[in-house]
């Protein structure tokens, strides 16, 4: 009986010897001696499970980086491209920033499609921040900063020597990763300070624009009725939607985000999430990321850059459920960084 | 000497690396459940036919009642799955691998209710003298149970060209599955009076044909799981 008994183990366990998994697994009650019969045939199978075991460690020893790598794949997704069909809004061709002899990012080549979300993620210093402000000429205030390469803005090239980089960030408007309310103005004040700068006066447009960019940024409802009090009263997550209404005030084409809801809390998270959302029916929305569910959940396309290269931009449905490098695989899936 | 940054940075590097290795023990855990599932279904398959062979009622009311066992096993893997991704948020090959598992248990869920099915007819038919003698239906039995075996293989060592090979032998199973039918259509012609057990053998060849069916499915997920395309009618490349 004993004897019987055992070879149904095995039968139903060929894991059994080499893994050491599974007669626990299968209920006693199949156990019994009607099912003891032709059953040794099945017996003295090597363990898939065990095998498993070695592709994992196998797999986790193959990032690396590769020379196909270095060329990152574009074409996104077969399936839901969100690209389909939409004019590229912003493009850079091999752009470079170095800061002296540091490189930031090199050469990277990425269409940016009108009225999309793209994310950029990847591990600290691998030059998303350093991307994204090449992208509204932010490093011209850093002295040793040097970009190459092109950032086309509807085909033209922010960096030509006739652009005024003050018109650029008009039209590239940017939210920094903490909430930045000029302090000693009031909520009101904040959102019209770039349209005063630029000479707009008329008190019944600035009332407009100042109701328009706070309900763009879902905030008017929580402030119509103290407008004239200081932004820096408001909470962590109304002065990053105050933020982001100064920003939207002067009517910008691309909004930069950098690690915009780093420091809110997730109710506040949720509330920019939202909007963003909302936002890509109107503007085309860049922004820099750490929390990669968020890239996911709010963003068209990914882009994932490493030690200042892009590796791999594509739809983000695909680049999250199968993307085609190792190493973005290993990035997202929490293997490093 | 180590900066305290440094510090920091190493400790919740090793408790990151820590939790990866949980995660992945877990899906090592769920991927030995789904095995001994499997294992539980073709078996059940496999003792099903032995039953009907045998005319064994007995062995047909237990592996009936065992039924129960292979659908607790396939919400217990569910739940764990449903768990690891609540938690874990796992993306690319990771999510993959559950939406696979999640997929293939619920296949091997139903073969098991064909099993079931098989054994509830051994149950009905009871000493009826058969038909005729089995010969294509047992066939149609082992290249199913081949099948799943094959595919749990494949499974394993996640290859896709293999489950491309498997999803073709169910080209076989429907074969015999239609030279059953002729002749078990034939008899009922000829003599009337064996339509009921004539019919109750058909449902057998006729759940053993799905069981293959549900093969081909799991062989899908396979394909799913290694290059991330649904394809639907794969076929070895």
């Amino acid at each position: 009986m004993i004897q019987m008994l055992n070879r149904v183990s095995r039968f139903f366990n060929p894991l059994q010897s080499t893994t050491g998994a599974g007669q626990a697994d299968i209920p006693q009650a199949f156990m019994h001696p009607g099912y003891s019969e032709n059953m040794h045939a099945a017996s003295g199978q090597k363990s898939p499970v065990s095998s498993r075991e070695q592709s994992l460690t196998s797999s986790s020893q193959k990032t690396r980086v590769t020379s196909s790598e270095q060329s990152p794949d574009s074409s996104g997704g077969k399936s839901a491209d969100p690209s389909a069909g939409k004019k590229s809004r912003m493009e850079t061709r091999d752009l470079t920033v170095t800061y002296g002899t540091t490189i930031g990012v090199k050469e990277v080549s990425i269409p940016i499609y009108d009225k999309e979300v793209l994310a950029l993620i990847g591990p600290s210093g691998c030059g998303k921040t350093t991307y994204l402000r090449a992208l509204n000429r932010m490093h011209d205030l850093t002295r040793i900063a040097k970009v190459t390469g092109q950032v086309l803005l509807d085909g033209k090239d922010i960096y030509h020597k006739d652009v005024n980089p003050v018109n650029i960030r008009r039209r590239i408007g940017m939210v920094f990763q903490k909430p930045t309310p000029f302090p000693t103005m009031s909520i009101y004040d904040n959102v019209i300070a770039g349209l005063k700068l630029v000479g707009i006066r008329k008190k019944s447009l600035l009332d407009e624009v100042c109701e328009r960019a706070l309900t763009q940024a879902a905030l008017f409802d929580e402030v119509k009725d103290r407008l004239k009090q200081p932004g820096s009263e408001l909470s962590g997550g109304q002065q990053q939607r105050l933020s982001i209404a100064r920003a939207l005030a002067v009517d910008p084409e691309v909004l930069l985000m950098d690690e915009p809801t780093s420091s809110l809390d997730p109710q506040s998270t949720n509330r920019i999430e939202e909007l963003i959302h909302t936002l890509k029916d109107h503007v085309t929305i860049v922004i820099v990321t750490h929390n990669m569910q968020q890239a996911a959940r709010i963003s068209d396309r990914t882009a994932f850059f490493y030690v200042g290269n892009l590796i791999e931009v594509g739809a983000t449905n695909d680049l999250f459920t199968k993307p085609k490098q190792n190493q973005t695989e290993a990035y997202i899936s929490g293997r490093f960084g | 000497m180590t900066t305290p940054q440094t510090q920091t940075d190493h400790t919740s590097r090793q408790e990151s690396n820590t939790m990866r290795e949980a995660f992945k023990n877990h899906l090592v855990t769920i991927e030995k459940d789904m095995m001994a599932m499997a294992d539980m279904v073709t078996l059940a398959i496999n003792k099903s036919i032995i039953a009907l062979k045998e005319q064994d009622v007995a062995t047909a009311k237990i592996i009936r009642n065992d039924d129960q066992f292979i659908n607790d096993k396939r919400w217990e893997i569910e739940e764990k799955c449903i768990s690891l991704i609540a938690t874990q948020q796992p993306v690319a090959t990771d999510l993959r691998e559950l939406i696979a598992v999640l997929s293939i248990i619920t296949d091997l869920e139903r073969m098991g209710d064909y099993a079931e099915g098989i054994a509830k007819i051994v149950i009905k038919l009871g000493d009826t003298p058969l038909v005729k003698p089995l010969i294509d239906i047992p066939r149609m039995e082992e290249i199913a149970v081949e099948m799943t075996r094959a595919s749990m293989k494949a499974y394993s060592v996640r290859d896709d060209q293999a489950a491309r090979r498997i999803n073709k032998q169910d080209d076989q199973v429907d074969e015999l599955y239609h030279q059953v039918q002729r002749e078990l259509i034939s008899i009922m012609l000829e003599k009337p009076s064996t339509i009921t057990a004539s019919t109750k053998l058909l449902w057998v060849a006729h759940n053993l044909e799905r069981i293959a069916d549900r093969v081909t499915n799991i062989c899908e997920r396979i394909v799913f799981l290694v290059t991330g395309e649904m394809i639907e009618n794969i076929r070895e490349e």
